[in-house]
This record gives C-alpha cells, structure tokens and sequence, in this order.
C-alpha cells in the first residue's frame, strides 16, 4: 500500500514537472506569446466585425447579440487552438528541441506525461480566452450582455475541456507516426471539429450528414452552453442538455485517446522514430 | 511520510541478475527503396544476434563506427525501440515488458546534449527530476551540488542553454543523468565534438562516477583511446554484429596486436577512421 502511494506520488510529482517545464518554457518565449496573442485578437475582431458589416450594407439583425454570438466562437476556436497546440507539442517541440528521447524513457506514465500537458495547456488555454474575450467584448465593441453567467460559462469550459484534451491526445500522436506533416494534420483535426459544432453558425444550418457528426462533437454542446450562460444568462443546471453529453464524451476520449497515444508510441518504438531526427 | 524512493522498489534488482543482460539482440529498420519501385522497401539489421552481460559497478565499452549499431543498443537498453528479436535485461527487467522498471534505473548521455535551449541548465535539470519523482525539496540543494561537482559556473546556472558552449552543454547532460542516481549509465558518444580540454574533463567525471557512484556504465564511443583508459572490457561492434568483448589487453594479445586500432583493424578489415558512405543507413540506425 505505502508503495503504491509512493509510485502515486511520483506520478504526481511528474506531473506537476510537465507544467514546470511549459512555465519555464512559457516564461522564455513570453514576447513571442504575446505577438501571437496579438494575431489571435486581430483574427477575432475581423470575425466579429462580420456582424456590424452586415448591419452596414442594410441587413437587420441585433446587431450586440449577434456580435457576442461571432466572439465566443471566436474565443472558443482560440482556446481549442491553445489546447491542440500544447498537446501536439508534446511530441513536435520536445523533437525539434532534441528532448524527446529523455522526456520518453523518464519512468512517468504517459498518462500522467499527457495529464501534466493538458493541465498546463487548461490553465493556460482559460488565462488567454478570459483576456481575448474582455479585450474584444468591452474595449473593441463595449457588447451589452447584462445577464451574462461567466461562473456558468467557465464551469461549461472546463468540462468540455476534458474531452478537450482526450482528442488532443488522439491527435497529438500525428507527430509521432509523421514527424514531417503531423503537426499540419492536427489544424485539419481542429478545423473539421469546429465546423460540424456551430462555431459561428447555429448547427441547423448545417447538411444532415454534418449535424449527425455534431451530435458527438464536444465543441457542439460547449459552444451552446457558453452562449446559453453569457447571453440568456443560464445557470449549470438549465444546462445539464449540455452537460451530460459532454461529461459521456469526456469519460470515453481520455481512455480513447491514451489508447490511440500508446499504439502511436509503439508503432514509433517499433520503426525507429522515437528520436530527434525523426 | 511515504518516501517516493519507495516507488523504486518495483525496480530493485533481482538476487544473482547481471546489471545488463543482453542475449541475441536484433534490431531491423524497413525504408523506402525508390530503385525497387513505388513501394518499394529495404531491410537494414542494425543489431544482429548481439549477446553480452555486464557485471553491476563495471564499465565496458563498445566501439564502432558510425551506423555500426552503437545508437540502436543504446536506444534498445534506454526502451526507446522495441527489438525485432532476442532480449534485453537491466537488473532482471525485460526492457519491453517491464520497461516502467527499467526506465527508474537507467540514465543515458548521448552525443547531443538535448535540452531546451532557452531554459537555464537549473530549468532543465528541475523539470527532468520531476519525471522522477524528485520533488521540489529534494531538487533545491541536489541541483546545485551535481552542478558543482561537474564543475559548472555557479554564475551560469540562470543562463539559458544556448549561451553555453558545447562542453558545457555536455556538462549538464552529465549532470541531468547522475541527478536521478541511475544504476545503469549508457553513454553514447559522450565527448564527440568536445574540443581537447572539455573531452578530459567529461572523461575524469566519467573516472569519477565509476569510483565514488555505484554505477555501471556502457560507453558507446569511437575513440579507441576512451575505451582503453576508461573501460574494463572492450568491445567491437560492427554492422550490427559484436565481433568481440573482453579486457583491452587481452583484445590486442588475441589479434596480435600492439594498439587496439590494429585490432578493431584486423577484427573488422577495416580502417577505424575511414567513414563509410552510408548516410541513408545512419538516418535509420543512428
């Protein structure tokens, strides 16, 4: 038992040294991330601006609803980015840096090594959505959302955030298995989520086939849940239509994923690619 | 207070085991073969059918060239390949099957220091204990004792990785390997591309590990000298096959030699300095 505790511990301690490292790595690059952070915010306004164009060449809409509509989409696609980005990471910085080999004999399960990477891409994922969605909503546009729920929206997130990261981690083994194009193929991967889910659109809109593949999208269920708490104002329970489906999806892509890293990881041991040169 | 030491107990050596046990160890690559048409495929063997143990406090080299199959028995001990045949055993641990046992007590040095760059060598060396379970409390004084005993700056600590000269670099690689007590060391290449004064020093904290660590150490190298001062067996590895392993001196008496360059010579038919142009081999076996 005490061993078992202490193999825990370990773990634990492994853990916490994945989001050690990526706060060091955060702190170094920390004038590059806000460059990015720049061109996130110029991406979000022009997607934002698409309502006000509307309004200006005679269409009627509400033109502040619609606006708040286009932003969390925008900051939901942002934080879904951060989130594939750093789980990608796991296997193309640490190959780029010549660290992959290291990080991949340490004696930290690769769950706990995926657990550590999603925590900090979590943390950090939530710290610049927060800033992008106040910059945008109330120094660009000054939106009026008087009933919004934050708490609520926030509690939407960070559940979504766990099948999040579960197909961050079926896509992060792209690297692993094509060191060349495997990065590329998780934008694919992310791009495809968010279009099937309503990003900007409600899911009604979208051809039959699409809607089926938006009933098990994650992304579906969060982006109307947000919406549900910052513009109607909804609490977690009005919203438990979105909650439990997000909560099936979370219970099977983490499994799913860790599943999908460890056949990645033995393909990878198995042809040599294991290593910094790819 | 639960001890994380206690998580090492799962890796604690078997009564009788070697510290390494290696027995008809092999190791194929499959690439792309454009002459044999669009898919077509060749087979290299990195290792081919290699057999050795090693005692635990012992050092043994292995030479051989470049894509000679030092790297893949380096990568195979360190579980970062699966073997195509044979088995290895690090302290009575399968390193396929038991590999989370394997990986506790094994530590590696390669050609390349690998870090990341912009983190300091205080960063680097703090996250990578993490992974094994060293806490924060047991890194705060640890670090800078292993730092100083490799003879690094104390002023340099905070200094990204970049700024620092590859001797150093290789320094704190040393370092990284001994902050985790490792029973078993593998060291590819250590002081490749080192100039002449860091390639001593790495090499008299190499001396230092084997007297005052209870370490045993596989030195992958290619310089003939390493091998003879450092190590108590010798062995030569060429394309994938072990040719040899046994004490310099005897190696030299069995080839009728006088330097171990005549005998890796006459073991191989080969020149130790003459380079083989096998790049696309090396791309898959290094």
């Amino acid at each position: 038992m005490r061993a078992l505790m202490g193999t825990m511990r370990a773990e634990l301690v492994g853990a916490g040294g994945v989001v050690e490292r990526n706060a060091y790595l955060t702190k170094r690059y920390i004038w590059w991330d806000v460059a990015w952070f720049v061109w996130t915010v110029a991406n979000t306004l022009t997607i934002v601006f698409i309502a006000k164009g509307i309004e200006a060449t005679g269409g009627t809409l509400d033109v502040n609803e619609t606006m708040t509509t286009l932003l969390i989409g925008a900051v939901v696609w942002a934080y879904l980015g951060i989130l594939f980005e750093f789980l990608m990471e796991t296997v193309a910085w640490e190959r780029w840096e010549g660290t992959i080999e290291y990080t991949f004999m340490a004696p930290l399960s690769r769950a706990m090594h995926l657990a550590g990477q999603g925590v900090f891409a979590i943390m950090y994922g939530l710290l610049r959505a927060t800033f992008l969605f106040v910059i945008c909503a109330f120094l660009f546009f000054d939106l009026v959302i008087p009933d919004a729920n934050y708490v609520a929206a926030l509690a939407v997130l960070m559940v979504a955030s766990v099948s999040f990261i579960g197909i961050g981690m079926m896509m992060s083994v792209l690297p692993l298995i094509s060191p060349e194009k495997g990065t590329q193929l998780g934008f694919v991967a992310q791009g495809t989520l968010l279009v099937v889910s309503g990003v900007y659109y409600p899911v009604e809109v979208l051809p039959g086939w699409m809607q089926a593949i938006a009933t098990i999208s994650p992304a579906t269920y969060a982006l109307d849940g947000i919406r549900e708490a910052i513009l109607e104002g909804q609490g977690l329970t009005a919203m438990w239509d979105e909650l439990w489906p997000l909560m099936i999806i979370g219970v099977v892509s983490i499994p799913l994923g860790l599943w999908v890293f460890s056949r990645g990881e033995q393909y990878a041991k198995k042809h040599g690619k294991l290593k910094r040169s790819g | 207070m639960i001890d994380t030491q206690e998580a090492v107990m799962e890796a604690v050596p078997r009564r009788g085991d070697a510290a390494v046990e290696v027995r008809d160890l092999r190791k194929e690559f499959v690439s792309r073969d454009r002459k044999k048409g669009r898919f077509g495929k060749r087979t290299r063997v990195a290792l081919d059918g290699v057999t050795f143990s090693l005692e635990r406090g012992e050092t043994v080299a292995i030479l051989g060239q470049n894509g000679s199959g030092k790297s893949t028995l380096v990568r195979l001990l360190s579980t970062l390949l699966l073997p195509d045949g044979g088995s290895a055993r690090i302290l009575g641990h399968d390193v396929v099957a038991e590999h989370r046992a394997v990986r506790r007590v094994v530590n590696r040095v390669s050609v390349e220091a690998s870090f990341f760059k912009k983190m300091s060598a205080a960063e680097n060396l703090s996250y990578a204990a993490r992974y094994y379970g060293m806490t924060s409390k047991q890194t705060r004084e640890k670090i800078p004792e292993i730092l100083g005993r490799v003879g690094f700056p104390r002023d340099r600590r905070d200094e990204p990785m970049e700024n620092l000269s590859r001797g150093m670099q290789q320094k704190v690689a040393l370092a990284r390997a001994l902050l985790t007590s490792p029973v078993v060391l593998l060291l590819d290449e250590p002081t490749t591309g080192l100039d002449p004064r860091s390639k001593l020093e790495v090499q008299d904290f190499i001396r230092e590990i084997r007297t005052s660590h209870d370490s045993t150490i596989l030195l992958c190298t290619h310089d003939l000298g390493e091998a003879e001062i450092l190590a108590e067996r010798v062995g030569i590895l060429d394309r994938g096959r072990l040719l040899a392993l046994e004490p310099a001196d005897e190696l030299k008496q069995r080839y009728g030699c006088g330097t171990l360059e005549e005998a890796f010579f006459k073991a191989t038919g080969r020149e130790f300095e003459a380079e083989e142009d096998e790049d696309d081999d090396r791309e898959v076996m290094a």
